[in-house]
């Protein structure tokens, strides 16, 4: 009886949690590379959109998935400019970015609001949607869903396996060596921010087109700011941004069934959880003493040379 | 011959007004494209929006009035920021200054204006200060990012001020509507010698002085500026870290708390949730193009409230979305930020060796 109740719930979980698994793993590749982009908020707002408007006009939501990722990595791309070639501060510049990116997609998104698109599909997947439990959980979801179970196992691999992963952590750990050792730091880091604002705008097609599959103003609802929590909770790791990522969509599910059960607790108090249980989260990972495992150089520009 | 990038010996004088002029006019343009994107006219909408803003002595006074939560809240984030605190919760803190503030006038509704307009200004600065010492005890005790937990302790405030407006403090008469009931005549700042413009205008002066007093001429000020700039100097000169944050996020949150109180009384004379417009985020920018002084930030926040009014009346005579304000405010800072780069390094056309 209760695994009934219980296997709709975690099925919910795993899709409320994909569009920030992707945008945390954005974040975090960026993180790593030495930039903080505070901007994930409007990258993914910025990225829904686009995701609406390319899945719209040519019916093909594979398009808009990529539009999306593009959204992302252009409004990034602003980020890159301003910090690595004007060496701006990267606090104020993503802050900077998260208000230009929520006025470009309400702005853009005004005439749209309420107008559907062609999204995403359920595809279960055959064999594995009919393992008991986990299929309906994992395996009865839309391609995005799949797409985001990879990813966290390609960055791992990057980072783990290869010399490029070496070279962007190096970028974010220890710039001076980095260039000392004949990398060009700039480009790494250019490469980190661009990356990351594909992936986070990915998550934000996902808003639009599998999570809701229309257009409404303020989608991302803070998404992109529990993101980069989730980044510190995770302690720069791909893995625990899943459970993170999870944890997240958990609470979100739970608050919405709740809300969907007709409960007398007012919904305004059940929106505050997701955002209360992100700081309650940072105070976890602050009591296990690991946070200092930021990148070192996280923050700090690097000089211009001559 | 090839271009490089070489550090200025000085400052480059009179820096800030070009930057800040270049920073304008790129910004203008791109609003301008933005406009005309969606088949609107790029010059007569920028007209509009002047006009609307700076042109007529209505627009000033609409102007003036939005520069007041702006100003107050700036002021509190760049007293923050000095010291490199990255507190983005003043709009939560606004929030809380604003519950606070309505607690006092609901709970004493017959009280002559003596009594219960001292007492909601010590309402709303406790309750903004209060609520700022939440990220400060998470910073100082358990090392919790601040920029995380005031953001989301932004959404907290806000569907709390929801909560109590959809809820337990809504008006029975109000067909439904989330309000509050309207406050006594007591509980609401009066405009000055009966024009529009009201005493709110007058705390902010206060304000303004006594931060630029702090800041300049005590020890605290030199604390905070030295903490911001070399905290572990700071550290080994036992300059009290610690306490210094809990300083900056109590007048922080004081701050915003009064802009909270003043927005509710002074304008619209009620709680409701259209008093949260943002205005702690535009404070985050007017703080930065100020860089952090009392007296600019008096300028940029009217600079900035004249973009905010003169977006309204593109909204109206245009029907621009108000978003294209978020816009403008994001260009701005951005650019800023970039040609700030020129201040301290120059591009020099260098002659190749050999």
């Amino acid at each position: 009886m209760t695994i009934d109740l219980l296997i709709p719930l975690l099925a919910a979980t795993v899709q409320a949690g994909t569009p920030v698994l992707y945008a945390t793993l954005g974040e975090m590749v960026t993180e790593r590379s030495g930039t903080l982009n505070l901007g994930v908020e409007g990258m993914m707002l910025v990225g829904a959109f686009a995701a609406f408007l390319a899945s719209t006009a040519t019916g093909s939501p594979w398009v808009g998935f990529v539009a999306g990722g593009l959204g992302g990595l252009g409004l990034a791309a602003v980020h890159g400019l301003v910090t690595i070639v004007f060496t701006g501060n990267q606090v104020v510049s993503g802050l900077a970015l998260t208000i230009l990116g929520s006025g470009l997609a309400a702005y853009l998104g005004t005439p749209y609001v309420g107008a559907n698109t062609p999204g995403f599909g359920h595809l279960p997947l055959p064999l594995l949607a009919d393992i008991p439990v986990l299929g309906p959980v994992f395996f009865r979801h839309d391609a995005l869903v799949y797409v985001s179970y990879v990813l966290p196992v390609l960055i791992w691999l990057l980072f783990a396996r290869t010399r490029l992963g070496l070279a962007l952590d190096a970028a974010g750990e220890n710039p001076a060596a980095a260039k000392a050792a004949g990398l060009s730091v700039p480009g790494l880091r250019w490469l980190g921010v661009l990356a990351g604002g594909f992936l986070v705008g990915l998550g934000g097609a996902y808003l639009s087109l599998s999570y809701t599959h229309l257009w409404t103003n303020g989608l991302a609802a803070g998404r992109g700011w529990i993101a980069v929590a989730l980044v510190i909770f995770a302690f720069w790791r791909p893995g625990r941004a899943v459970l993170g990522a999870y944890l997240f969509g958990g609470v979100m599910a739970f608050q919405l069934r709740l809300q969907a059960s007709g409960t007398v607790l007012p919904s305004s108090l059940l929106l505050m959880l997701p955002y209360v249980l992100t700081i309650l989260v940072l105070l976890l990972s602050s009591i296990r003493g690991r946070v200092k495992n930021a990148p070192a150089a996280l923050g700090a520009n690097v000089e211009p040379e001559g | 011959m090839r271009l490089s990038i070489v550090k200025r010996q000085e400052p480059l004088p009179g820096g800030s007004f070009f930057i800040l002029a270049g920073a304008l006019v790129f910004s203008l343009s791109i609003s301008a494209l933005l406009l005309a994107l969606q088949g609107k006219s790029a010059l007569g909408g920028l007209y509009v929006l002047w006009h609307g803003a700076f042109g007529a002595g209505y627009a000033l006074v609409d102007t003036i009035l939005k520069s007041v939560p702006i100003y107050l809240c700036g002021l509190g984030v760049a007293v923050a920021f000095r010291m490199q605190i990255w507190n983005i919760g003043a709009e939560g803190q606004f929030a809380m200054g604003a519950v606070g503030a309505t607690w006092a006038a609901l709970t004493f509704p017959e009280a002559p204006a003596a009594l219960v307009l001292p007492l909601m200004f010590a309402c709303a600065a406790l309750a903004g200060g209060a609520f700022a010492f939440i990220p400060a005890w998470l910073k100082t005790r358990l090392k919790v990012n601040e920029i995380i937990s005031t953001l989301m302790l932004n959404y907290i405030a806000i569907l709390f001020l929801d909560y109590l407006v959809y809820g337990p403090w809504k008006e029975k008469r109000s067909f439904g509507f989330p309000m509050t009931a309207q406050f006594s005549d007591a509980a609401v700042i009066g405009g000055i010698g009966g024009s529009r413009l009201h005493w709110g205008l007058v705390v902010c002066v206060l304000a303004g002085i006594l931060v630029f007093v702090m800041l300049r001429f005590t020890r605290l000020g030199f604390e905070l500026k030295a903490s911001g700039s070399a905290a572990r100097a700071s550290r080994y000169a036992r300059m009290p870290y610690d306490a210094l944050v809990w300083t900056v996020m109590a007048i922080c949150g004081a701050l915003a708390g009064t802009a909270g109180l003043i927005e509710t009384s002074a304008t619209v004379n009620r709680l409701q949730p259209s008093v949260m417009a943002g205005y702690g985020y535009t404070a985050i920018v007017v703080a930065w193009l100020a860089r952090l002084n009392p007296l600019t930030i008096a300028l940029a926040a009217f600079f900035l409230a004249g973009l905010r009014v003169g977006v309204e009346n593109l909204q109206l005579e245009l029907q621009v979305p108000a978003a294209f304000g978020n816009i403008m405010e994001g260009l701005i800072l951005l650019s800023v930020l970039a040609g700030q780069f020129f201040q301290t390094y120059r591009i020099a056309l260098r002659r190749r060796a050999g």
